[in-house]
């Protein structure tokens, strides 16, 4: 595996954190839960980082902790998309009659 | 797969999560950015499959399994979830994200530990993922308990409970230490169960409004464990991923606890300093005025201006399409009718937009608290709909009471006051209401829906 330089790490980090702060700070209170569970559901990309564990668990203990670790990374990362964008649903057709 | 289209797609991948959250952030773009962030998730976890650097693939049929199971658990939840119960289910995603990111850090020391000396920053990027993930899996239980009222949902503060506190996280930062310092399987479970215990800890002192922030910044926390296991893992999505929501997710925090008149830091240790109080709850019974729906047709149609407060209580009614109806017949008899929106109304900040956006009443009459409380002197007649928190004039009266300090929409400013409520029970932070007890308040008891149903057919009688 060939390792990333630790000085690439922190820049990339640095600048995430930049462009974290930046994308969010316009919100409206309206869009705070939606946004709060949206970026919740993105947290569930842990999920490939599950999958990668996975790939190279040989123990039972290491195989067993790392399927686990997908189950809930999935539901954290599907569920997540899915709540969100049924509370975005009600946000559709505004003013229109049901 | 070529590791340089490998990394370029991962690349693509760590820019829709970027559109997702700036999407998010704009009525207009919202769903659509939702949809690019999911589609982006999807391509990562197809791709991570062809992963060039991965030389072992020894449980690709279990995995598989574990994402068609997790999916099966997943979407059902979320579909099939009351609106009401959204707050809920967000605090457990998280709680179950924090969790995976804890167990795969566990993994990942195992590993590390059995391919020789790990390097000290593997370690202490494993020890913080370990750490954070358990506090997070742990805390978001405890808030997904307190909203679904599995537990009182009042601040549970016991006597010397911020040295139990302090106590364990000095604790946690040892086991840390010793973690790191000597390795092996026993300072890392000692470690791990102490986070967890740390996580419950540090929610049960929360009570009432502050629980969304605590889940917001939760939520912030997983995010940075995410980017901690991308470290250890040498994946850059990884680290792009879980810094964006850390980052956004503490702005986000802080939005919150700034609407809700918090300081962040008094959220974050309220933990550490919250004293045992006394519920101020008059012990002589005190009168109440309660009306039928008739007194309140009455006082509403020969109103000039009506603004109605809803809270949680509309919610758990779903009282939203029959308020809307009450409010469409005081227009068209002539009276001016205006919603008045806590930021934290409901469970969460902009719940009640959610749901009264459900029921298509027009975004122009749903007035901020900011822009409405200056008018509440010109308005004659207030209907609360299941709200109790939200207008309680103890967060302006009653330094040390839970929600002291809160901003509140200043009914009492206003000619009369109707409250819709289930019973005299106090409102989600537990506090009694003065304003219940006010010469110029009216009680409707019931639920909301069925009270806002007859007051309705009342006033259609007029």
């Amino acid at each position: 595996m060939t390792t990333i330089p630790t000085m690439a790490i922190l820049t990339i980090f640095v600048l995430s954190v930049f462009v974290g702060f930046e994308v969010v700070s316009k919100v409206s209170t309206t869009l705070h839960t939606p946004l709060m569970s949206g970026a919740n559901a993105i947290h569930g990309i842990i999920l490939i980082g599950a999958i990668i564990v996975a790939n190279g668990a040989t123990s039972t203990l290491e195989t067993t902790l790392s399927i686990l670790a997908v189950v809930l990374a999935t539901i954290n990362m599907v569920g997540g998309f899915v709540v969100t964008d049924r509370m975005l649903e009600m946000f559709k057709g505004k003013g229109g009659k049901k | 797969m070529n590791s340089n289209l490998y990394a370029l797609l991962g690349l693509g991948v760590a820019v829709s999560f970027v559109m997702a959250l700036k999407g998010l952030s704009a009525p207009k773009t919202a769903r659509r950015g939702n949809l690019i962030g999911a589609f982006g998730a999807t391509i990562a976890t197809v791709i991570v499959f062809f992963d060039p650097s991965s030389k072992e693939h020894n449980n690709t049929f279990l995995i598989i399994a574990a994402i068609a199971f997790g999916v099966l658990v997943g979407v059902p939840a979320a579909r099939k979830i009351q609106m009401t119960q959204m707050p809920q289910l967000v605090a457990l995603f998280n709680g179950v994200g924090g969790g995976a990111a804890a167990l795969v850090a566990v993994v990942e020391y195992l590993n590390l530990s059995t391919e020789g000396k790990p390097s000290t920053a593997n370690l202490i990027a494993t020890v913080f993922t370990v750490i954070v993930g358990s506090t997070s899996f742990s805390g978001s239980v405890i808030t997904f308990m307190k909203l679904q009222e599995l537990m009182t949902t009042r601040p549970v503060v016991f006597p010397g409970g911020r040295f139990v506190i302090a106590g364990t996280l000095i604790g946690v930062l040892a086991s840390g230490g010793w973690t790191i310092s000597s390795g092996g399987n026993t300072p890392l479970l000692v470690m791990g169960l102490l986070s967890l215990l740390f996580g419950v800890l540090f929610v049960l002192p929360v009570g009432g409004a502050d629980v969304p922030i605590v889940i917001s910044l939760l939520n912030a926390f997983t995010g940075l464990t995410v980017a901690a296991s991308g470290y250890v893992l040498q994946s850059t999505l990884l680290i792009v991923a879980g810094t964006l929501v850390g980052a956004s997710g503490t702005i986000l925090t802080r939005k919150m606890a700034e609407a809700m008149g918090r300081s962040l830091f008094g959220t974050l240790f309220g933990a550490f300093t919250a004293k045992p109080q006394a519920l101020a709850v008059g012990g002589e019974a005190r009168t109440v005025k309660s009306g039928s729906p008739d007194d309140v047709a009455i006082l509403l149609n020969y109103a000039q201006r009506v603004v109605i407060v809803p809270g949680f209580g509309l919610a758990v009614a779903q009282a939203q399409h029959t308020v809307r109806e009450l409010a469409d017949l005081l227009a068209e008899k002539g009276v001016e009718v205006a919603y008045g929106i806590h930021p934290v109304a409901g469970r969460m900040p902009g719940h009640m937009n959610v749901l009264l956006a459900e029921a298509s009443v027009p975004y122009e009459q749903l007035v901020e608290m900011e822009e409405i409380n200056p008018t509440f002197p010109q308005t004659d007649v207030v209907l609360v709909v299941g709200a109790n928190d939200v207008v309680n004039p103890a967060a302006k009266t009653t330094p040390g009471c839970p929600i002291y300090g809160m901003p509140i929409l200043d009914v009492a400013s206003a000619g009369n006051v109707i409250f819709l409520k289930r019973s005299m029970r106090p409102g989600f932070a537990g506090i009694e209401n003065d304003l219940l007890y006010d010469a110029k308040t009216t009680l409707l008891f019931g639920d909301a829906k069925d009270s806002l149903t007859k007051v309705v057919s009342a006033l259609k009688a007029l």
